[in-house]
């Protein structure tokens, strides 16, 4: 298939990361089957015998991000996907990833939780993603896209992160952004280069031997090794915040949404402007590193933030960490599969702009 | 000194191979870990593999094996040293890879991984440590203790009623297509240690033909597991290991039907 | 017979006795001194080695070197 220039087709958000991969010379993809992002190991197995790369089902997600560890220890540019449970399956090779420093990006096409759950949509990992997931101090480098352009956009930032700090980044992506179609437009082959890195284990010809571990059994080590990896998490959160921000100027109230909930929520503020309703949003793209800073100035000069969320409440516990008390932080969820509607959204606001404004009428 | 002298006008016939780290081993005094290192080293010296070759170590006491082996390596977790080993396999086909585990890694843990691995067929060599008992952890009850033995968590003795029978895994993984070369050796006396050398030099020939998974089972000791002097070991190899595992090819390539 | 001889490094010998078991000469005993870690280790007690390299074959620690009288000179003294 050509591939050397660029193309817009129209794909399924899951397609669409599968073939970014592939355009951004993805050397192999480990995974396992799971609702609702078994299309990105289909894509793949149908694509990549065609073009270039490896694909190979494992036998389970265990085994998948172990190959994983194997693979990109071994110098090569890979990436897995799954979805919620999968994840949770994988997060003790994540961990181990991260401690040994290896580049790799993973995909959590989220689904709700928690147990089995169900294949809709969900928010509910975000804490897993942002917060380490497995055991031990580390971080994620953590990519919400809110578009099927962006599960193409953020595979190659994805990469380009993850080898940039030899660190693993996720795609927070769910269901639905999965599932949906929409037109999107792919980089040509090549424009992401790759070079094997000196530090990976490819046999020792012409130089010292190399070896990937996350073992320092001497606490002074493994202190040192940890100061290391909060060093770089720091200049991660330096330098790779990314969000964006919708009619915050003159906002009174501001909305923080992440992924799909954005582009609801950016439905709402149209829809309070319209009522005479002051309000903005914020969407993190980078969950970690979280744009505190944003959150922070805002907070002192609006008189509050709503945080939309498809969970019980996670990512407004970094909102309030930001906001530090300088104003409220309302909180609006659904669960367990349920998107949000923009008018369900513009209703909260409407109850809690009465609320204060009756609160405020009391102290008089 | 006379032996001085004399050293002269010999010729060295044996020495520790330079693919051996001169790094002091953590193994216990005795442990078959440690022999099987060396002899591993010393194949990957003679074939002319240590630039080729990328060895994997899982939980367990070998997981330090890469502060010995001079060669790349990567550590893994509890029991997915042979996926780990798949994904260095797949993306540098070209290289010699094998994984280097123990009975509670390969047969407890990683049971998956082992079987799977094996019946994909991947073109790596497995080498499984045998000792019937937890080492790293202290000497807690494996899938492959035997019947009665005493472990720190079958204190009574191993009981078959309750904990199942020792898992003959290697009798297990030989029926898989993907299994090309099958075999068990020991290495606690000169004669077995030269057989396990011939092994391994036939699974590294037989990873060049890419052909399918090799898997070589070493009948080991734990002299601390065991609670044993390193020379009370070698009996209890005999008398009671060898029989529930005895030693030899399991599968060989003439058997297969490729 | 073929004469041999061992070096052994005394510091990394583990004192096993694996080497001991496997001498076909009994070549070999145990040192009464210790060494810095702590272990007595094995040292060459009778001048009957052959050069077999079973010792240093068993030896985990690989602290053995073995040497042996070529054959051209065990040709020359006999």
């Amino acid at each position: 298939m050509e591939t050397n220039k660029s193309e817009i087709r129209l794909m399924k958000g899951n397609e669409a990361l599968a073939e970014a991969a592939i355009r951004a010379g993805l050397d192999a993809y480990f995974g396992y089957p799971i609702t609702p992002q078994s299309e990105v190991l289909e894509y793949l197995t149908l694509e990549i015998p065609k073009r270039r790369g490896i694909v190979l089902q494992a036998e389970s997600e265990v085994a998948s991000i172990n190959m994983i560890y194997g693979a990109a220890g071994a110098g090569a540019r890979v990436m897995t996907s799954s979805s919620s449970p999968g994840m949770s399956l994988m997060q003790e090779g994540i961990s181990y990833i991260a401690a040994a420093e290896l580049p790799c990006l993973l995909v959590n096409v989220v689904r709700g939780g928690p147990g089995l759950g169900t294949i809709q949509p969900s928010q509910g990992d975000y804490f897993q993603a942002t917060k380490g997931g497995g055991h031990g101090d580390y971080r994620l480098i953590v990519l919400a896209p809110s578009s099927v352009q962006e599960m193409c956009d953020f595979v190659f930032d994805g990469f380009k992160l993850a080898e940039k700090y030899r660190n693993p980044t996720l795609i927070l992506s769910d269901g639905a952004l999965g599932q949906m179609m929409e037109k999107v437009e792919f980089p040509g082959d090549g424009s992401l280069p790759h070079q094997i890195p000196a530090w990976a284990t490819t046999g020792k010809k012409g130089r010292e031997r190399n070896f990937i571990t996350s073992l320092h059994m001497e606490p002074e080590r493994m202190e040192e090794i940890n100061l290391h990896l909060q060093r770089k998490y720091k200049e991660i959160e330096e330098n790779e915040v990314r969000y964006e921000t919708f009619e915050i100027d003159d906002a009174e109230i501001v909305l923080v949404a992440f992924g799909l909930p954005a582009r609801i929520c950016q439905k709402t503020v149209e829809l309070a402007r319209a009522k005479g309703i002051k309000a903005g949003l914020v969407r993190p793209i980078t969950l970690f590193p979280f744009p505190k800073k944003i959150i922070s100035d805002l907070s002192k000069k609006i008189d509050r933030f709503l945080v939309v969320e498809l969970n019980a409440g996670q990512m407004v516990e970094d909102v309030m960490l930001a906001a530090n008390g300088n104003c409220p932080v309302h909180f609006k969820g659904r669960m367990g599969g349920m998107l949000i509607q923009p008018e369900e959204v513009l209703e909260e606001i409407e109850k809690i702009v009465e609320e204060s404004l009756t609160l405020n009428a009391g102290q008089e | 000194m006379p032996e001085e002298m004399l050293i002269d006008e010999m010729q060295c016939v044996y020495q520790k191979p330079g693919t051996l780290t001169d790094e002091y081993m953590h193994y216990c005094p005795g442990c078959g870990h440690a022999v099987a290192h060396k002899i591993l080293m010393e194949v990957v010296e003679e074939m002319g593999l240590q630039e080729d070759i990328i060895g994997v170590a899982p939980v367990g006491c070998s997981v330090f094996a890469y502060n010995y082996m001079n060669i790349d390596m990567q550590e893994a977790a509890h029991g997915r040293a042979s996926a780990v080993a798949t994904g260095i396999k797949r993306v540098r086909p070209d290289k010699f890879v094998f994984s280097y585990q123990g009975d509670g890694d390969l047969a407890a843990i990683g049971t998956a991984e082992t079987i799977h691995t094996i019946n994909r067929g991947e073109n790596i060599l497995i080498v499984f440590i045998n000792n019937g008992i937890y080492g790293m952890t202290g000497g807690q009850m494996a899938p492959t203790s035997l019947f009665g033995q005493k472990t720190s968590t079958s204190p009574y003795g191993r009981d078959v009623a309750h904990n199942g029978y020792p898992l003959k895994i290697t009798e297990l993984i030989a029926h898989l297509p993907g299994a090309y070369y099958v075999t068990r050796q020991a290495v606690h006396t000169p004669n077995t240690v030269r057989k396990f050398k011939k092994a391994l030099n036939n699974a590294f020939e037989y990873q060049k033909l890419n052909k399918g998974t090799c898997f070589i089972e070493v009948v080991s000791n734990c002299p601390s597991g065991w609670k044993m002097t390193p020379k009370e070991t070698l009996t209890y190899i005999e008398e009671k290991m060898l029989p529930e595992y005895p030693l030899g090819d399991i599968k060989v390539p003439t058997q297969n039907k490729n | 017979m073929i004469k041999g001889t061992v070096l052994i490094n005394s510091e990394t010998c583990k004192g096993c006795e694996l080497c001991i078991v496997a001498c076909p000469q009994d070549s070999l005993s145990l040192s009464q001194k210790i060494n810095l870690r702590g272990y007595r280790y094995v040292e060459l007690s009778q001048d009957n080695c052959t050069g077999c390299t079973n010792c240093a074959i068993v030896c985990p620690d690989a602290v053995i070197t073995v040497y042996r009288q070529s054959k051209q000179n065990y040709k020359k003294a006999v």
